[in-house]
């Protein structure tokens, strides 16, 4: 016990300090006391810890002559590794394939996800198995998935789509090659689009149903219920969507990496595979460090306006 | 301008019947109240006028136009909602104006009526605020001011009162009832609350189980109940039931002996109930008397002094009765009181609940709520 009682008493001057610091504070935020502080201090540090070393070491290779297939040059590279990044012009063809992917992917998702969600809140037969197998995509691993798209379902020759195509009467598309990107999108928003089903389904649960029916009073359709009360109901739920699929779609790897390595060309190269291409086939480590601070810097600008605009949007 | 009926109205869920054949005229600018337990139906009948579900069988007519197969928003009603049911990401205003947004009606002319129904409910400073700033009565009032707005021919309340504390379901009580002369309008009310249904309606519809049970004026249901359920279930405390047995009966009424062994003449006509068979008496709390000479007996259980009033909860033989005595009374718990009733007060109920008639007619049974006024030409002179 009297162990356990020396450093708060050493502390005691400190803690009267920060509680007056408290009391003066308008900002409504408050730091912890010195006491509490100490009990945070191995977890904080723990995870700060976890957070520097990597970042760190990343920055600190980026700024090194650091190729594997040329040992022998060594030694502090300054800036050089960021001229030879942002002259490269696959850099910014990965910038707009990654844009491009997250934008499309995000708009049918969220498009698909709320509108299957009005379709599944809907009573019909065998709702509950419908609901389960339409949000069982999202527990496919990507790698199968991607295998799955590639070989069974958009194979020029084996694949359900060219089938399709063939007794339609049309020619069978080439996907990966013809419509390189445009797949990797539908495989990608095939996978998230019952993550996006799933949240906005909760949410459609909580829709008060007085208030539907108060529409109905009001002379609402079924679409103006749809625009004046379910979507603005589904406002909040649609953002942290968002923002959560574009943290993970931001670093899409596995289906790029499956079905078209990044190509043709750079066709579907985006930031997380040049990074991987720089690093782990032109084995040059430095130049792939400074991909990644550049994708930690993007990622970071897109992560402060959506966690500002979903706490704004949560707040009211 | 409007009235409604309902012609032999059935609802079915499956094999659960909820409504089970339901008879009722509404006259035009009546105050309507649908009262009974949770579970009797009356919000399912309610929601069955509104449209918002369809009657299994029978009829509805609004003006004598048979209304079944027409949609909520196209009977000229109005509801409002236990929950409000306001839109929230709306202001005052728009919550208000959303039926004429859907229509097609003009910002200016919106903003026109909007402003119309507000100085009616003295919303106008709460305009532009959203419904999650508002207090529980200013909601009330906005969901008020959302079917007023509407114009409607007949208002519909949901148990709009039940959300509210105790203060302001008086205050919106009489609110209501002063917005039913202000607008003229026939209004449908449901409650589970009787204070509601006695003190607002013209008439009151008590229901259980799917069926009516009585229709009539407050006053004639808490004098001339029906049944023994009507009996208990208007009068606030509930009506006391004695086990009687009926000795003898003539012109002048019944003769009844008590649980004392006393007897006692009640004006009811026992003409049609076979003599000497057992009788209920039904005497509400505020009609026993608390009386030296009285032919009852029991011993206090309870004590509750509300100050002008006091309730005993007497224990007499196997039943507990309600008097409800004056401020002052001097009894503590575990006295023994002797009682009687007011006997041109009591009821008196057959084997199968059903009260038999009395002999004379209470003057103020027929008495409806716009009698309690003087006629507004005559006021001041």
């Amino acid at each position: 016990m009297s162990a356990g009682r020396v450093t708060p008493a050493g502390s005691f001057p400190a803690t009267f300090m920060v509680t007056d610091m408290n009391k003066t504070r308008t900002s409504g935020r408050t730091i912890g006391g010195l006491r509490t502080l100490s009990l945070q201090a191995p977890a904080v540090t723990l995870l700060f810890l976890w957070m520097i070393v990597p970042l760190a070491m990343t920055v600190w290779f980026s700024l090194q002559r650091y190729n594997l297939l040329m040992p022998g040059m060594t030694g502090f590279a300054g800036l050089e590794n960021y001229e030879y990044l942002f002259t490269d012009p696959a850099l910014w063809s990965a910038m707009g394939t990654t844009l491009l992917m997250v934008g499309w992917v995000l708009v049918i998702t969220v498009v698909g996800g709320t509108l299957l969600a009005v379709l599944f809140q809907q009573d019909f037969m065998g709702r509950g198995i419908a609901r389960v197998l339409a949000i069982s995509p999202f527990f496919v691993m990507p790698t199968v998935s991607a295998l799955v798209w590639k070989n069974m379902m958009m194979h020029p020759a084996n694949g359900v789509l060219s089938w399709v195509a063939e007794s339609l009467g049309l020619p069978a598309v080439d996907w990966f090659s013809s419509l390189p990107l445009t797949s990797v999108i539908i495989i990608v928003a095939w996978q998230w689009l019952p993550f996006a089903l799933l949240i906005l389904l909760t949410a459609m649960q909580s829709l008060d149903e007085d208030q539907v029916e108060a529409a109905r009073m009001d002379g609402a359709g079924p679409i103006a219920i749809f625009f004046f009360i379910t979507l603005p109901h589904l406002k909040r739920a649609i953002s942290v969507v968002i923002m959560i699929e574009m943290i993970f779609l931001l670093t899409i790897f596995a289906e790029i990496f499956v079905t078209t390595s990044g190509g043709p060309g750079l066709a579907t190269t985006n930031l997380a595979y040049l990074i991987y291409i720089r690093a782990l086939l032109d084995f040059d480590v430095g130049m792939a460090s400074a991909g990644g601070v550049v994708a930690i810097i993007l990622a970071n600008i897109v992560a402060i306006f959506l966690v500002r605009m979903v706490a704004k949007n949560l707040e009211s | 301008m409007a009235t409604l009926e309902l012609k032999q109205i059935t609802k079915s869920f499956d094999d659960t019947h909820v409504i089970k054949g339901v008879d009722l005229e509404v006259n035009d600018r009546e105050f309507v109240v649908f009262v009974g337990p949770s579970g009797c139906g009356k919000s399912t009948l309610m929601r069955m006028i509104a449209g918002l579900e369809s009657a299994t069988s029978g009829d509805i007519l609004i003006d004598g136009q048979r209304m079944n197969e027409v949609g909520p928003a196209d009977r000229g009603l109005a509801m409002v909602f236990q929950s409000y049911a306001l839109y929230p990401h709306m202001t005052v205003e728009d919550n208000m104006g959303f039926s004429m947004r859907l229509a097609g009606v003009s910002k200016d002319k919106r903003r026109e009526k909007v402003l119309e129904a507000a100085k009616i409910l003295q919303l106008e400073p709460l305009l532009d605020r959203k419904p999650k700033a508002l207090s529980g009565g200013q909601r009330q009032r906005v969901a008020i001011g959302r079917a007023i707005v509407r114009n409607p021919s007949i208002f519909l309340f949901d148990e709009p009162l039940s959300n509210l504390d105790a203060a302001l379901r008086v205050q919106m009580r009489i609110e209501l009832a002063r917005l039913h002369e202000e607008l003229d309008a026939t209004m449908i009310y449901v409650t589970h609350d009787q204070i509601e249904a006695m003190t607002m309606a013209d008439k009151i519809v008590v229901l259980q189980g799917g069926e009516v049970e009585q229709v009539g004026s407050p006053m004639g249901l808490y004098h001339h109940p029906r049944n023994r359920f009507v009996a208990g279930f208007i009068g606030s405390p509930k009506m006391n039931f004695i086990a009687v047995e009926q000795v003898s009966s003539d012109a002048e009424g019944v003769t009844i002996k008590l649980p004392g062994g006393e007897t006692r003449q009640v004006p009811i006509d026992g003409s049609g109930h076979a003599g000497g068979g057992a009788l209920e008496l039904g005497v509400r709390p505020e009609h026993l008397v608390l009386d030296e000479q009285g032919p009852m007996e029991g011993r206090i259980q309870v004590l509750e002094r509300l100050g002008g009033q006091t309730s005993l909860y007497v224990q007499m033989g196997d039943s507990l009765l309600t008097i409800m005595a004056d401020g002052d009374v001097a009894y503590r718990v575990n006295d023994s009181v002797r009682f009687g009733f007011s006997s041109d007060r009591a009821h008196l109920f057959d084997a199968e609940g059903l009260s038999l008639p009395k002999l004379h007619r209470h003057p103020l049974a027929g008495l409806r709520r716009q009698d309690n006024r003087a006629p507004s030409d005559t006021v001041g002179q």
